[in-house]
């Protein structure tokens, strides 16, 4: 690799000022996409700024109908608290499906999100519950949080510091895996906030994460399974690659989204 | 230049390092550990797995500088003297390698595996190995392996 300077400041106000002080730098958390990035030489930050000596930020807790999950919570964490299983199944569920073991017991939902990588889990949990991503200077509602492909509303030097997800009703979440990858080929979150259903698509968005129209549409109808046969999402924004043509990814959109209808509690 | 500060393997030890060296750089060049491998360099092997605060991790997607003040153990620091750990023995006894070339990973992979879930199925031990890639055996003397390891270990614990 090629060298930069690192800094592990130990509070958010202190990465603020590291921040401030070195434009060019990036911000570390896991690790587990950015040391590949930097190891490609897709990114050449003059300086890394290290989370991972913040413990404020490596925290969840339960308030009142909202679960705080810190932007350095690992997926390990989410996966097996169990404020999380108890108000939120489908998110440790989610947690515990990404990558591998060895990649959660490190990678944090605040990497995740700020990525928005356009096969990650995280991203179709976030704007399916509508979820609210807090960073040092603001709160981003999720609809107004994810701008395309690898690409988010945060400023430079903007930090994530939590997410408040509030408690559905019910939810489930249903990935179709690349094998090899361990990545979403189409990924869906469906959610019974109590203020309507929402379903997030992951995997397949020409332009990241989307709410599907189509799939809401039928199930605030009826939240079933079987609302969902004979709904069409159309190709236009669908991305194929050698994994899957956007046909065929359109095409399992509804069913997967079906799946995760069938097990949502 | 900066430096690291860990215990490896039950050792405190002080290394300057670069910002941008790698744990698996430090492991085996700086600190002469080669029993953790380096397959891919990708993140998607795990024959560089390692023990960091008792959680396996790829060894080569974690910065050196990350591990400051961490607990880690390697595939050398497994063993008790000359005893092997159980998983390296039930490794042996189910034939469970055969070039090798992943085997530190899979052990370490396996043994956090076996911490947290004494008992694990077929299935969550399959699952659990994604992050494990072995091109030799096949995978099914490995989980065989895994087997004959959560037993011994029970019957250790039961037994104490
Ligand atoms: C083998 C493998 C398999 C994987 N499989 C999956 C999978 O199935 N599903 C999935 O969703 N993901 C998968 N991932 C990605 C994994 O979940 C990463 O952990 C995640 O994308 C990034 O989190 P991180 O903590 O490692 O972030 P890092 O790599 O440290 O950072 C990622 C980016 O986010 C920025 N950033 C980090 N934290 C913050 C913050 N708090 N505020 C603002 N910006 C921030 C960084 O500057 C960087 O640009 C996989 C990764 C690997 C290596
Ligand atoms: S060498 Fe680290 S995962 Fe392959
Ligand atoms: S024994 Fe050769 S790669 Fe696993």
């Amino acid at each position: 690799m090629y060298s930069f300077d690192y800094h592990r400041p130990g509070s958010v106000a202190d990465v603020a000022k590291a921040l401030l002080a070195n434009p060019e730098a990036r911000l570390l958390a896991g690790g587990q996409t950015l040391i590949p990035t930097l190891k490609q030489r897709l990114a050449q930050p003059a300086a890394v700024i290290d989370l991972g000596g913040i413990a404020d930020l490596k925290m969840i807790k339960r308030d009142g109908a909202t679960l705080v999950i810190g932007a350095m919570a690992t997926h390990d964490m989410v996966a097996r608290s169990a404020d999380v299983k108890a108000a939120i199944p489908a998110l440790a569920a989610l947690a515990g499906g990404i990558g591998d073991p060895q990649v959660r017991n490190v990678g944090t939902i605040g990497g995740s999100v700020a990525n928005n990588d356009p096969a990650a889990d995280y991203p179709a949990a976030v704007l399916a519950l509508g979820a609210t991503v807090v960073t040092n200077k603001r709160q981003i509602v999720a609809d107004q949080f994810f701008a395309g492909m690898f690409s988010t509303v945060l400023d430079a030097g903007e930090i994530i510091t939590a997410l408040h997800f509030p408690v559905p009703k019910k939810a489930a979440y249903a990935k179709f895996e690349q094998r090899a990858s361990r990545y979403a080929l189409v990924g869906a979150f469906v959610a019974d906030t109590g203020a309507g259903v929402r379903c997030a698509i992951t995997g397949c968005g020409a332009g990241g994460v989307f709410r599907s129209a189509e799939i809401e549409a039928a199930l605030a109808k009826m939240f079933a399974a079987d609302a969902l046969k004979g709904v069409k999402i159309s190709v236009a924004n669908i991305m194929g690659d050698i994994h899957g043509s956007a046909e065929y990814r359109a095409a399992m959109v509804p069913v997967i989204a079906a799946r995760a209808v069938a097990m949502a509690v | 230049m900066p430096h690291v500060t860990m215990e490896v393997n039950g050792k405190a030890v002080k290394v300057d390092v670069a910002p941008s060296a790698l744990l698996v750089e430090v492991l085996r060049r700086d600190l002469a550990l080669t029993g953790t491998h380096v397959g891919c360099d990708t993140s998607q092997c795990g024959a560089c797995v390692v023990h960091m605060n008792g959680a396996s991790v790829k060894s080569c997607t974690v910065l050196a500088m990350q591990a400051n003040g961490a607990k880690i153990v390697t595939i050398e620091g497994l063993s008790q003297g000359t005893n092997m750990h159980p998983v390296q023995a039930a490794f042996k006894e189910a034939h469970g390698l055969q070039c090798g070339f992943c085997t530190p990973g899979m052990v370490m992979s396996s043994a956090d595996l076996l911490a947290r879930n004494p008992n694990p199925s077929e299935t969550e031990i399959r699952s659990w190995l994604k992050g494990n890639i072995c091109r030799c055996t096949g995978y099914h003397n490995i989980v065989k392996a895994i087997q004959i390891a959560a037993d011994t270990m029970s019957k250790k614990a039961a037994a104490e």
